[in-house]
């Protein structure tokens, strides 16, 4: 059977990983040439999304695509495997690089940034890695790529070369590779150890090994962390650090690619590593959920501190990723189907309130949420937009994150854990808090300085055009939550 | 011919040696050498295969049999040796023309090519024998040509290096020599074969006392936390080729002199549970790989940060020798090869940096990889090998040690392992963060390194890469080579 | 009685530990390198005396006298080896001091090393 251009499945996933870093190879040879090189970057995204749109229906008749890439150690292979867990991130991060290509060209250009071919060279490749990670077919290969993320998002994260990015480029890079090898790795050598093999398979490869309760916790707990782009606290830092890069930067590493290959990471372990039988069974989340349910209201809390808009959103980002690791650790069907679901629905949103907080930058540049009174009225769509956004993080209809908060609710319940219910219930109401104050200020209190005219118009058309199609897509995923639903139905039902 | 490949293999480079001294022509002198170490390679592939195909080859010596007669002996570890030794001398003699042009004096240049080719010859014979005193005059042969070498640089600190090295280096061979006359008194023999059979039999606190002077003997050459003081000086002032070639050897021989001693000789019986070595070895090589990491991290000069961090990649290798299992055996083995691979190449890489500015501090590597992207993206390719990413071989060989500790429910020295991996970040990262994010502030005519620098320092980068991806051939030897030395398996 | 009959492992130990001494604290070179060659001819001894066996004769074997019991010559001509080893260590190490002469004028250790930490290199 074949599909799009008459690729075979496991060649659609391998071209999946291939065809962001063909376009970034174009970027580079177009480089010279500005509009040539931004028709290359949509062309390459709108090319990769058809390709990973193909593997939609074969995934979802129950394909399972595979492709053995290398064998570097023996019984120790690199490989890609088509799985619906991975095929939602890989959708998520292929629809959101259109959107993101899109607003980049209006923010990259109206900011005069330099060095834009590298911006999308780099960006290119992260898309890459992200793809690997989504595709990934034993923890090996996903190791492989998630250190390949890291390092091709460095570039991006130290894009102005300042003193203060070269600073942030080391908390960046310090907080993901210690954590990723001093603790992942470990647990990955840990794993094969116990085990024999790391792939990833239906229903976990832990269980029966003889693994006690506490090496469960334990390995579970090394996971957990050791995933640092899940950024679970006191491991987060990274996140906050990063938002000296700019704004279309800001959007990969939260809602694109980088901190969702992270909480995906830890779905999978969970999933497909530990399988979510043998964690209730030994009760290895027991402890290590608490982390999970302590990020959620420290970082809401700290959110409620921050005047500036994109601090605020990082630690919004920080805590919402802690609800998709705490649906993981649930271990149950209603746990992992609002962690995967989330994963969307966070992504959708938060990548609106970037591209809003990016294009109020760029239109009236300013940064600061108590500077942005009244300026709803000259940017309508962008606030606008933003509301929506929010209402998505906060999970209230009529936008997705509504369904995701529900199944995690479903899932505490079905644990039996009402302390996390309410936890889940406090940070919800937290979030309400912060996140609404923006565009309720900006829509109905009266600008500082008198109403005379500042001079401020709305932001970039592209810039629009993007962050309306993400909060349109919010919204359709209240009303359509049907593939995603079925996506994690697979997940949960096999 | 093929039968005589075992003394072959010393013999070209021995016979190469004085000729490449008397023929004084700089240029001549060099392509001896290049053809003598290119045979030596070829000579040690063919033992290779065949010691894969037919087991041990034993030759004895003016047709002298063991016990009387000396013995060379091929089996896997030392075949596998041998190639490394000969394979890294095969690759840094075609870069030693143009630095040596550079860094060493004219009259001097056929000298040093003669120094080399000895100091390769007393590798390889170290390498071979099988017999222990021949073992401590090769190792005198190519110590003395390293201490040679050495004060070739291009500094006058290279002088004073070279005469710690050779101080220590000197202590460390007479208590080998003590060692191995304690063992003939008890024994009478000098054969390994011959004192494997025999040592078990005699014991006492002299065969006791031999071993240690031996440990603490061959501990020193090896540089071993905290016998390591000659090595950062040496290696950071010895002119490049040097660096780059003992970097890669000279350790590496002396580690399988290790290997060869405690296994071969006094057998893991002895060694492990009468002599409980491990406990000694695993908490040196265990502050070795943490002390000599972080004190890497605070060096200005690269090639003594780069030698800080061999003393740490030595621990790593010992650490898997005191797991005393198979699969530690086997990440230590891997090291060796995957450690040569990875030092070879950055030291090369510095070398090129040498050649064109001059110094390598890391001031004066500020922004340089605009000028020279190719050998900065050698430098940082070959960094992350030493930090163990993957698909490089220096992942290959973390993975065995970290699951060797594992094994031994050792979980605090799989983090420790790990934990000098993110010191090994630390250090890299200092280097090229310099190179890639400051501007260059040096002269202006400083260019891209001339092609007779870049091709070698690349071979050894794609050999980074190649033996990352398909790692089957380097673990199929070293696990053999392990499970030999144990004396398990087939 | 016992202790005195192994004589001259005493005198191996004995000379060791001087040149091992000479060679720790002096910071002169060319009294290292005095204290290394003491050190290295105490294992000299240490060989040439193990090949002695009481009431042995030369091993020159005569014919007639295949009887005699004579001392063992193989430490005798290993440590010929080793001694060949020596001289040419302290001779590359006389030629590096001369050097280091040249270039420091100095050979006092202690001297050297502050003018090597002054520039950073």
């Amino acid at each position: 059977m074949t599909g799009l251009f008459g690729l075979s499945e496991p060649m659609a996933a391998l071209a999946a990983v291939l065809i962001p870093l063909f376009g970034g190879g174009l970027v580079l040879a177009l480089g010279k040439r500005p509009n040539r090189r931004e028709a290359a970057t949509l062309g390459t995204s709108g090319l990769l999304f058809l390709v990973v749109l193909s593997l939609l229906g074969p995934v979802l008749d129950g394909a399972r695509p595979r492709l053995v890439l290398a064998e570097p150690l023996p019984g120790l292979p690199i490989y890609l495997e088509v799985e619906p867990l991975g095929l939602l991130f890989a959708l998520v991060a292929s629809s959101l690089w259109i959107v993101t290509s899109l607003y980049s060209i209006g923010y990259m250009r109206g900011h005069h940034e330099k060095n834009q071919t590298r911006f999308y060279l780099f960006f290119a490749v992260a898309i890459s890695a992200a793809m690997g990670v989504a595709f990934s077919g034993n923890l090996f290969t996903l190791f492989f790529f998630y250190e390949a993320l890291t390092l091709c998002t460095f570039p991006l994260v130290t894009h102005h070369q300042t003193e203060a990015a070269r600073k942030a480029g080391r908390v960046y890079l310090g907080i993901l590779l210690s954590t990723s090898i001093a603790f992942q790795l470990l647990a990955i050598i840990w794993t094969y150890s116990l085990a024999g093999t790391v792939e990833f398979r239906p229903g976990g490869i832990l269980a029966g090994t003889g693994a006690s309760g506490t090496v469960a916790a334990i390995l579970l707990a090394l996971y957990v962390f050791g995933i640092g782009k899940a950024a679970v606290m006191p491991f987060h830092r990274w996140l906050p650090a990063a938002m000296v890069a700019p704004t279309p930067v800001s959007a990969l590493l939260h809602a694109v690619a980088v901190v969702k290959a992270g909480v995906f990471s830890v779905l999978k372990v969970c999933v497909y590593t530990f399988g979510w039988e043998f964690i209730t069974d030994t009760g290895a989340s027991d402890l290590v959920i608490w982390a999970a349910a302590a990020t959620i209201i420290l970082a809401s809390l700290v959110a409620f501190t921050k005047d500036n808009l994109k601090a605020r959103l990082a630690y919004s980002t920080i805590s919402q990723l802690s609800y998709i690791v705490l649906g993981a650790l649930l271990a149950n069907e209603w746990g992992i189907l609002g962690g995967g679901m989330h994963i969307a629905m966070h992504a959708f949103g938060k990548i609106t309130l970037f591209f809003g907080a990016g294009a109020i930058m760029v239109a009236a540049h300013k940064t600061e949420i108590s500077q942005m009174k009244g300026l709803g009225r000259t940017m309508p769509i962008t606030f606008g937009a933003f509301f929506v956004g929010a209402l998505s993080i906060i999970g209230v209809p009529p936008a997705g994150g509504a369904w995701s908060k529900w199944f995690l609710g479903l899932g505490t319940l079905e644990a039996g854990q009402v302390g996390l219910l309410a936890v889940l219930m406090v940070s919800s109401l937290l979030t309400l808090v912060y996140l609404l104050e923006i565009p309720v200020k900006a829509f109905f209190l009266s600008p500082e300085g008198g109403k005379g005219s500042t001079g401020i118009k709305e932001a970039p058309l592209t810039s629009l055009i993007a962050l309306t199609l993400t909060a349109l897509a919010s919204i359709i995923l209240f009303l359509q939550p049907k593939i995603l639903y079925d996506l994690m139905s697979l997940v949960v039902g096999s | 011919m093929i039968n005589h490949l075992p003394i072959l293999q010393v013999i070209v480079p021995l016979m190469a040696a004085p000729v490449a001294a008397l023929v004084r022509k700089r240029g001549v002198a060099w392509f001896i050498t290049v053809l003598a170490t290119w045979a030596s390679l070829a000579i040690a592939v063919l033992l290779l295969l065949d010691v894969r195909d037919g087991g041990t080859i034993r030759y004895a010596l003016g047709g002298w049999a063991a016990p009387w007669g000396i013995e060379y002996r091929v089996d896997t570890v030392s075949a596998y040796v041998l190639v490394i030794v000969a394979g890294i001398g095969a690759i840094v003699t075609p870069y030693a023309l143009l630095s040596v042009r550079r860094e060493i004096g004219v009259k001097q240049a056929p000298l040093f090519y003669s120094a080399l080719l000895l100091c390769l010859c007393g590798l390889l014979g170290i390498t071979i024998t099988g017999d222990v005193f021949n073992l401590f005059v090769f190792l005198e042969i190519s110590s003395i040509s390293a201490y040679a070498l050495i004060a070739m640089g291009p500094d006058r600190r290279a002088l004073h290096a070279a005469y710690k090295y050779l101080i220590m280096g000197s202590i460390g061979a007479t208590f080998i020599v003590i060692g191995i006359g304690m063992m003939y008194m008890m024994t009478g023999t000098l054969n390994m074969a011959d004192l494997a059979r025999l040592l078990p039999s005699v014991g006492g606190r002299t065969v006791t006392v031999a071993f240690a002077f031996l440990a603490v003997g061959i501990s020193l050459k090896l540089a071993l936390f905290p016998l390591h003081q000659w090595l950062p000086d040496a290696y950071a002032y010895a002119p490049s080729t040097v660096t780059a070639f003992l970097a890669s050897t000279a350790t590496k021989v002396a580690f399988y002199v290790l290997l060869r001693v405690v296994f071969s000789v006094f057998g893991v019986v002895f060694a492990f549970e009468t002599m409980s070595l491990h406990w000694a070895l695993l908490p040196l090589a265990i502050v070795a790989v943490l002390f000599a990491s972080l004190t890497a991290v605070y060096q200005g000069n690269v090639k003594r940060l780069l030698a800080y961090s061999s003393v740490a990649q030595i621990g790593y290798m010992i650490l898997g020798v005191s797991l005393a299992t198979v699969t530690g055996l086997t990440a230590g083995l891997l090291h060796l090869f995957n450690h040569a691979v990875i030092k070879g190449a950055l030291f090369l890489a510095m070398g090129a940096v040498m050649y064109r500015v001059g110094s390598v501090r890391i001031e004066a590597m500020q922004g340089l990889a605009k000028r020279m992207p190719w050998t900065m993206a050698a430098f940082v390719a070959g960094g992350f090998s030493l930090i163990g990413v993957p698909l490089t071989v220096g992942f290959v060989s973390k993975w065995y040690l970290v699951l060797g500790a594992i094994e031994n429910d050792m979980w605090l020295v799989a983090f420790f392992v790990l934990v000098g991996s993110l010191l090994a970040v630390a250090y890299i990262w200092k280097v090229a963060e310099a190179a890639y994010f400051k501007d260059y502030i040096g002269d202006l005519d400083v260019r891209e390194a001339p092609l007779g620098l870049l091709v070698p320092m690349w071979a050894l980068v794609v050999a980074n890469f190649y033996f990352g991806v398909d790692a089957n051939l380097t673990v199929g030897v070293a696990r053999q080579a392990a499970e030999l030395l144990l004396g398990v398996g087939p | 009685m016992r202790i005195l009959g192994l004589y001259n492992y005493w005198i191996f130990i004995f000379l060791m530990m001087v040149g091992f001494y000479i060679l720790i604290s002096r910071r002169n070179l060319v009294k290292k390198i005095l204290g290394l060659n003491i050190f290295q001819t105490s294992v000299f001894i240490f060989y040439i005396s193990m090949g002695k066996i009481t009431g042995g004769t030369p091993p020159i074997l005569v014919e007639g006298s295949e009887e005699v019991i004579y001392s063992n010559p193989l430490p005798h001509v290993l440590i010929l080896t080793a001694i060949v080893v020596g001289v040419s260590t302290t001779a590359v190490a006389l030629a590096l001091v001369v050097r280091i002469k040249e270039a420091y004028g100095t050979i006092e250790g202690d001297e050297i090393s502050a003018m090597d930490n002054q520039i950073p290199f």
